[in-house]
């Protein structure tokens, strides 16, 4: 098997074959192939600007990999900020001996996941790391997108709005917990991996007044809600049986003591919005194949106290906690 | 298909309600019950089934949860134990969190010590088979339930002529703590909620001394929440009914008798040890378990006895976790609940697993505090 | 520590191992620890790896007659207050 090797670092020959034969084959467009020191992109508006580090393990996991997750997880960031994902750079950290069939098929499901919301990578660089320097590869993904949405964030909650997701949570958590060495168990979770610029550009063009959105990535909804209910300085109310989730992600977090709320999505969105839009926001989400199990799940029901608390259908309240003190595995 | 779902059937808001009503009607007095098993804690305070009880039904919380009774010297037994690059040791869950007097697994295996946490003790055998070079040390913990696959390994160890695993052996018995705190005078404790799973392998037989000595009935149950409120229900009715007896509320896995065939194996390889200091308790008379002396080639306390302390360790000044656990303080008793004591950086026995008492009140218990 | 979640055996495996399913989680365990044999269908206990009791559907099936029971008899009290309130 082919493998790469410190010289493809070098900066010489053999890391020109490498981008030119390997990286343009994937990626290529016309400001990435000047290969120029920086690229030089026109954009007359408010632009957003994100950047993420991509470590998971293993690499490949069902429903993606490392390299689908790099492109997904920055265009989400992206899009949960109203802005349309334009440009992304991408840089890969790669550990001497990585296989360059490895490489392929994670530069492959990167090029594939581009395409999905258009994105470009027009800016790029590589570095190969002596063995036991790095864990197989790590990638780094900045995104730049334009804002065609105004006014999104986590201090707009006020009483009476409604908190919506656009689907079951903890798939990618679970799915990364179940593949991880040592457990030996089989099952069909997937990841939820996924770009959603264009479900969430459906929502904006709809004219539903978005409040807030994140994406539940590490932390999983309880985070946002907790970060939500900080900023606002609101206490939010949602209704445990409401939350959803696939019986197998279930019963993993049975097997393991978890609660698939506080469990990673790669592939969802919390949405707040006032009470008047959330039949128009769950018809756009439900029309959509990666909102098809769209859900309203909680209400923020007064100010003044920052606190999340999940209600049980027999009336019983509890704390929805903020995510702490577990031992997570490398999970994006 | 099953015409039951086994766990489903068991959360089912409606019911719970029902019983709920139930105890409402029936309740006359107050009623101190103490749930021995963590998981029932946990129940407890996930569902928040003290909202739906009568005021003067009363939880206290038990020494059921292996992990947090483990006193610190036996941790720094452990951590001696990897110093030498030779030995692995191997242990279940949550332990490596667990403070020592002044490390953990968990910081140890961060300065690259060899301290593998496995799902299953058979990873154990692998990973001797795997390092023939090395010593594989399994730091044995839990209860009655955990037990007989410990005896499992040894049995798998013997026939298998694995010579480089040793064991560490922390097993500990549900009874003799019980008596301790029932002994302790201070002691308000009415009646009790068995462990679910202990009960599994010893059978509910275990529990008949308990209400012959102190006349407090006993209800083995279910983890569910339906079955912890038809605990209580059951416990309710005693009362009323001036019964005092050992029932099994967890009938569709728990009898009288328990695993038999689990029971013969743990005795085959284990005896009691005269004594076994309890973090948050003390020294409680034969209430843990070592490997049988014709085993002692295997015990890690004595091939490795030359590397292990032998210092007994006192609990923190300001926890008052012994007494949580005698009923006679709540975790909001503390002062260094949820300040210097947090499940990120637990100070005593109580916040260290997710089981404890502290780290259940830490986790769900919030909103009581909030409001 | 002693979670142990029901789970039902689909496959009998060599060595007195089987493959049990949690909810969609499909994992090996051992049998070394049950009394009596198992059998393809039937719902087990697991605990770190081992099964270690099959669950009784009959006794199950037992437990939900007492709640069906007790519902009943609420809804019909209920009943009862009802028709009691609107006769005064």
């Amino acid at each position: 098997m082919r493998q790469i090797l410190l010289s493809h670092g070098g900066g010489g020959k053999e890391t020109q074959k490498l981008i030119k034969d390997l990286f343009f084959k994937y990626f290529s467009n016309p400001i990435l192939e000047k290969m120029e020191d920086s690229a030089v992109l026109e954009i007359n508006s408010k632009i957003a600007f994100t950047t993420d580090s991509f470590t998971v393990y293993p690499i490949f996991f069902k429903g993606g990999d490392i390299g689908k997750l790099a492109i997904a997880g920055t265009v989400n960031d992206l899009t949960v900020m109203g802005a349309k994902p334009l440009y992304l750079s991408c840089s890969f950290i790669i550990e001497e001996g990585f296989p360059i069939e490895y490489l392929e098929k994670i530069l492959t499901s990167m090029s594939k996941e581009m395409e999905k919301s258009q994105v470009k990578i027009v800016t790029g660089d590589t570095k190969i790391v002596p063995k036991g320097f790095a864990d197989g590869i790590f990638i780094n993904t900045t995104g730049i997108g334009k804002v065609i949405y105004e006014g999104i964030s986590a201090q707009n909650l006020e009483e009476g709005d409604c908190i919506v997701i656009s689907g079951t949570v903890g798939d990618h958590g679970a799915c990364i917990m179940a593949q991880r060495e040592g457990m030996e168990m089989d099952s069909n979770i997937e990841s939820d991996c996924e770009s959603l610029w264009d479900m969430v550009e459906k929502v904006i063009n709809s004219g539903v007044k978005i409040k807030a959105m994140r994406d539940p990535t590490r932390g999983g909804l309880s985070a946002v809600l907790n970060e939500w209910a900080l900023s606002s300085n609101v206490e939010i109310e949602v209704e445990e049986d409401k939350i959803p989730v696939k019986p197998e992600v279930q019963g993993l977090c049975e097997l393991l003591g978890f609660e698939p709320y506080t469990l990673a999505n790669e592939g969802k969105i919390v949405f707040c919005v006032d009470k008047k839009d959330v039949e128009k926001l769950l018809t756009v989400l439900k029309n959509h194949q990666k909102g098809k199990d769209a859900t309203f799940i909680g209400k923020v029901i007064s100010k003044g106290k920052p606190v999340v608390i999940l209600k049980s259908p027999y009336g019983t309240r509890r704390v929805m906690e903020f995510p702490s003190g577990e031992l997570l595995p490398r999970i994006c | 298909m099953s015409k039951v779902d086994f766990l489903k059937d068991f959360r089912d808001s409606k019911r719970i309600k029902a019983i709920s009503e139930i105890i409402y009607k029936e309740a006359d007095r107050s009623i101190n019950i103490m749930e021995i098993c963590g998981g029932h804690t946990h129940t407890i305070m996930k569902y928040g089934l003290s909202q739906i009880l009568p005021p003067f039904i009363n939880f206290i919380h038990g020494p059921g949860c292996p992990v947090c009774v483990m006193p610190k010297e036996r941790i720094d037994h452990a951590i001696s134990l990897v110093q030498d690059e030779k030995n692995i040791l191997v242990v279940l869950g949550d332990m490596i969190r667990v403070p020592g007097s002044e490390s953990s697994l968990a910081k140890e295996r961060a300065k690259g010590k060899n301290v593998k946490v496995i799902y299953s003790p058979f990873d154990a055998i692998k990973i001797a088979k795997e390092n023939p070079q090395k010593n594989v040390i399994y730091f044995a913990i839990g209860f009655e339930t955990t037990t007989p696959m410990t005896a499992s390994l040894v049995n798998f160890t013997i026939k298998d002529q694995i010579k480089n695993l040793f064991f560490h052996v922390n097993h500990v018995l549900v009874p003799p703590p019980i008596r301790a705190i029932m002994d302790s005078k201070e002691a308000k404790i009415d009646a009790f909620i068995g462990p679910s799973h202990v009960s599994v392998i010893t059978g509910a037989k275990i529990y008949d001394d308990i209400v012959k000595s102190y006349g407090t009935p006993v209800v083995v149950s279910g983890f569910e929440p339906v079955d912890v409120m038809e605990s209580i229900l059951r416990i309710v009715r005693q009362f009323k009914e001036r019964r005092r007896e050992v029932e099994i509320q967890y009938t569709r896995a728990v009898n009288f008798e328990g695993n038999v065939k689990a029971q013969q194996l743990i005795d085959k390889y284990f005896t009691t040890r005269e004594n076994f200091r309890w973090r948050g308790i003390g020294d409680i008379p034969y209430s843990g378990l070592k490997l049988k002396e014709e085993f002692s080639y295997l015990d890690a306390e004595i091939v490795f006895r030359d590397i292990l302390p032998s210092k007994q360790v006192d609990d923190h000044k300001l926890c008052i976790c012994g007494d949580i656990l005698k009923g006679i303080a709540k975790p909001y008793d503390c002062k260094v609940f949820a300040k210097a004591c947090t499940p990120e950086n637990p100070l005593g026995a109580c916040m260290v697993s997710s089981e404890g008492a502290c780290a259940a009140y830490y986790k769900y218990g919030k909103l009581e505090l909030t409001l | 520590m002693c979670l142990s979640i029901p789970s039902r055996v689909e496959e009998i495996i060599e060595d007195q191992f089987a493959i049990v399913d949690t909810m969609g989680v499909k994992r090996k365990v051992s049998l070394h620890l049950m009394p009596d044999p198992v059998n393809i269908g039937d719902y087990v206990l697991i605990h770190v790896g081992y099964a270690i009791a099959k669950l009784s559907e009959e006794d199950a099936l037992e437990s939900l007659k007492i709640y069906e029971e007790i519902i009943k008899e609420l809804e019909k009290e209920e009943k009862a207050e009802i028709l009691g309130d609107s006769y005064e």
